[in-house]
């Protein structure tokens, strides 16, 4: 067993694990019960997995968590909940923004890191910060039209 | 007496209570055997039953898709949802109000046509009489036979159908919560991994068990019967790695792989075929009328699901429960009794959303694999989850197809005689049906079943969906050559054959047009007397300003189709506007659709932009291919290999619903398919001023057939 620390949404985590070769994603999902971040492909190709690490985003299901140490992560649940949504997660129901919403969790997670970099993405910006995100129910437009309207609101706010 | 005939699924399903109870004061849960996958049936099963009972929708629980309580309704398949589900419902739930006014009447000692419901309280004169469902309820047998005589609520007073309501299962999957059956864990749980057989009739060669185990970094043990092999622990990463290592220290006898000749469609030219005529036989003189065909083509098709398939279960006490997010749980439980040798008594199967199926993908096979490893490790629930690789592989794919379209033109250039010829496997393949579950392939002493029968016309029909014209045609037919042998599991995709079907009809009226030198919407609608057809032809061309001047060619083009889906539900016409250099961008598509009453607005139109959006994926970039180096078995693709649509690639999409308030709502989930592949293909003809007939229109082919003009 070796143990790692670091930080998930904000708190200090301590994880053991027998290979050091874990994903993050299963540690996220198995040891820390944060089932949010979901497994798509583990090939990095999908973005299903995608969670930000030291704010940058990440495909988490082949990174390992022996590199994770002393960094800071975040996935959807860090970003708020129902009782207190992120202005992402609130414009994506207000657009209903998903059909099986199994590529959401990662969408959002790029969402942000783009809106951290770029309160003013244009509509191509934001479709080129997600073609690293898979969508197969066809729900690109919402989406797009959602990460705009919580562009808005952020700069409001800010 | 003959039983009356009713709406929908409440024929097979009659008694009320299967649909609605009461379980406590100010609760109602209604169940549905729809299930959710993505689709937000839930939702319109919920705004169905609140305005039908004249409730709330807060006070309405949906409860979906088991065996113990929810009504069998089949599969979840075919744009059927909305038009026998909830019209079983909605009966149901009137049905239900009757008896609750007819009872209350009996107390207050007055008619029943003096009473209303106001959010399930009794009244008369707008007044409460103090009776409500909940009191009433005890009185009530709910154990009888729907009648089909409730009334049910006048269109016009809908307070929640055809209104916006937020999709109930969104919010979880936005906050991250555990919305998935890849999510679920249950105590004890161990996580396993198959060993995929090849292909049917491939046996276990040699098992390096010890490679396998270095690979697994941790422990896990091998489950084996017959020729299904697993690997089982409780830690998933090992399990994982396991699986991952045991494709390359596995060795299988009596392998056949697909071939790179049988990706093409036209390989199903030269296989034996079981035909059919479907109408009159095709003249054989054509009496002086000109003679015109052509050939269409399209590859095999992924569903391409976003997560891998997964499946639970726990074999205890003699009891095997399952959790799946298969689109039947119904016809997966008698698959189930069959692979396991158990009664359909003993197994309890539960639907737990997954990721959007699109038809049948991998997840019967998971929930099958899962039980066959809980049947030898009993009281230990089991977790199934498929490699990524492995459902690309494995999941059945949508049959290749080859439409010939024989048309015989009278003087005037319009098609007075129609043949569709169609070449193709089977659109049916679901479990049940004739077909396995996959890793009952594996197991000793399987023995295959006859081949599956092909979907009924009556239900719209699987490889011949649409290939006849709505357009008044005085003659027309379809001759169907179904290929049985395929070089890969072959079964229903959005759409079936439709896609394929209306992609060779549309395109072939547009080169009518273009024969007798008219705008392609005049020459459809000069032969379309369907009014609602040609309702939504002029509105989707209205919202597009159509211009049958607009000038082809110079790589700039836009297109038209239409389709009424299974000529007997939903109509929809699209144009779309693309450029085209070697590939295709898409910039917009319009559409118009006719699907009669909506009971979810913006769901209705979630379902038709995804329609839109997956279509076109198809369209510009899909086709299975076997020509990949493969050390096991079929090729491996991934994303890279079956790219789909990315956010950049999407068009813009305005879409308008006409005739929203009919009496009769009409499926939308596969509407779009079809008309989509003929219109992008229109506006690619016209961009170029060549047509490309053979699907996927990729960069090489469109390259290709320039070269060649």
């Amino acid at each position: 067993m070796t143990q790692f620390d670091f930080s998930v949404n904000g708190k200090a985590v301590s994880v053991s694990v027998d290979n050091e070769a874990t994903p993050l994603l299963n540690v996220l999902r198995n040891e820390l019960g944060l089932v949010g971040t979901r497994f798509g492909c583990g090939l990095e190709q999908c973005g299903c997995c995608m969670v930000l690490v030291d704010d940058a985003p990440v495909k988490s299901c082949n990174r390992e968590v022996s590199t994770m140490a002393g960094k800071t992560v975040t996935t959807v649940e860090g970003l708020g909940s129902a009782a207190h949504p992120h202005p992402l997660q609130q414009a994506f129901i207000d657009e209903q923004a998903g059909q099986c919403g199994y590529c959401l969790a990662g969408i959002l997670i790029s969402a942000k890191a783009l809106l951290e970099k770029n309160p003013s993405p244009t509509r191509k910006e934001i479709a080129l910060a997600l073609d690293g995100n898979i969508c197969r129910c066809g729900s690109h437009n919402r989406i797009m039209r959602a990460v705009e309207k919580a562009a808005a609101v952020m700069r409001a706010a800010s | 007496m003959n039983a009356p005939v009713l709406p929908g699924t409440l024929n097979d399903n009659p008694v009320l209570e299967r649909w609605v109870t009461f379980p406590a004061p100010g609760t109602i849960t209604v169940n549905t055997g729809r299930v959710e996958l993505g689709q937000g049936v839930l939702t319109a099963m919920q705004q169905v039953a609140a305005d039908e009972l004249f409730v709330s929708m807060s006070r309405v629980t949906v409860h979906s898709g088991d065996t113990i309580e929810a009504p069998n309704e089949g599969y979840t398949a075919g744009s059927q949802s909305i038009q026998t589900g909830a019209v079983a419902l909605r009966q149901a739930c009137a049905d239900v109000r009757a008896l609750f006014l007819a009872q209350a009447a009996a107390i207050i000692g007055c008619k029943a046509s003096e009473l209303g419901i106001r959010d399930g309280s009794i009244v008369r004169n707008g007044l409460s009489t103090g009776q409500d469902y909940w009191t009433l309820a005890g009185a009530i047998d709910l154990s009888a036979k729907a009648t089909g005589t409730g009334a049910r609520k006048a269109v016009a007073d809908f307070m929640t159908i055809g209104h916006e309501a937020p999709r109930l299962d969104l919010p979880a999957k936005i906050f991250g919560d555990a919305a998935f059956i890849h999510d679920m864990k249950l105590d004890g749980m161990v996580h396993a991994r198959v060993v995929r057989q090849p292909n049917r009739g491939a046996t276990i060669g040699a098992i390096d068990e010890a490679a396998i185990k270095r690979a697994a970094k941790g422990p896990v043990e091998f489950i084996k019967n017959g020729n299904f092999l697993a690997i089982v622990g409780d830690n998933e990463t090992a399990v994982d790695l396991a699986g991952a290592a045991a494709v390359n220290h596995v060795s299988w006898q009596n392998v056949e792989r697909p071939t790179p000749l049988q990706q093409e469609a036209n390989w199903l030219l030269q296989q034996p075929t079981v035909d059919r005529v479907l109408g009159s036989p095709e003249p054989a003189d054509p009496q002086g009328r000109e003679r015109f065909e052509r050939t269409f083509t399209r590859g095999f098709v992924a569903h391409a699901s976003i997560s891998p398939s997964c499946g639970l279960a726990l074999y205890k006490d003699g009891v095997m429960t399952v959790w799946t997010h298969c689109q039947g749980v119904f016809p997966l439980r008698a698959a189930l009794a069959r692979t396991l040798k158990l009664e359909p008594s003993a197994i309890v199967v539960n639907h737990v959303q997954g990721s959007g199926c699109y038809g049948h993908n991998g997840a019967d096979d998971a929930a099958a694999d899962a039980a066959i490893i809980a049947m030898q490790k009993p009281g230990t629930p089991v977790r199934v989850r498929w490699r990524r690789e492995e459902e690309f592989v494995y999941e059945p794919k949508s049959p290749s197809m080859v439409v010939k379209v024989r048309a015989l033109l009278d003087a005037a250039g319009k098609p007075a005689d129609w043949t569709a010829e169609i070449w193709s496997g089977n659109h049916n393949g679901r479990p049940g049906g004739g077909s396995s579950l996959l890793g009952e392939e594996a197991l000793p002493g399987y023995v295959a079943p006859p081949p599956a029968g092909e979907v009924p016309e009556a239900a719209g029909g699987g490889a011949t969906r649409n290939a006849e014209p709505l357009y008044d045609i005085a003659d027309k037919r379809i001759v169907h050559h179904k290929i049985v042998e395929q070089p890969v599991r072959v079964s229903a995709l959005r759409g079936l054959g439709a896609t394929a079907n209306v992609f060779a009809l549309e395109c072939c009226i547009d080169e009518l047009a273009e024969r007798v030198g008219q705008d392609p919407l005049a020459y459809r609608l000069s032969i379309t007397s369907d009014p609602r057809a040609r309702a939504v032809i002029e509105k989707a061309a209205a919202m597009a300003n159509w211009d049958p001047k607009a000038p082809g060619g110079e790589g700039h083009g836009r297109g038209f189709a239409f389709a009424r889906y299974k000529n007997k539900a939903a109509y929809c016409a699209v144009v779309v506007e693309l450029d085209v250099e070697e590939a295709i961008s898409l910039r917009h598509v319009w559409c118009a659709t006719d699907a009669g009453l909506v009971v979810s607005p913006d769901g209705v139109l979630n379902q038709l932009e995804g329609g839109i959006i997956q279509a076109a994926s198809w369209v510009l970039k899909e086709q299975v291919r076997f020509d990949n180096d493969a050390p096991t078995g079929p090729s491996p693709f991934d994303w890279e290999t079956y790219p789909v649509l990315k956010f950049s690639e999407v068009p813009e999409i305005t879409i308008v619903l006409l005739n929203t308030k009919d009496e009769v709502p009409l499926g939308v989930g596969e509407v779009t398919g079809g008309p989509v592949a003929a219109a992008i293909g229109n506006a690619v003809s016209h961009a170029l001023g060549t047509r490309v007939r053979d699907l996927p229109l990729t960069r090489e082919r469109i390259t290709a057939t320039l070269l060649k003009e």
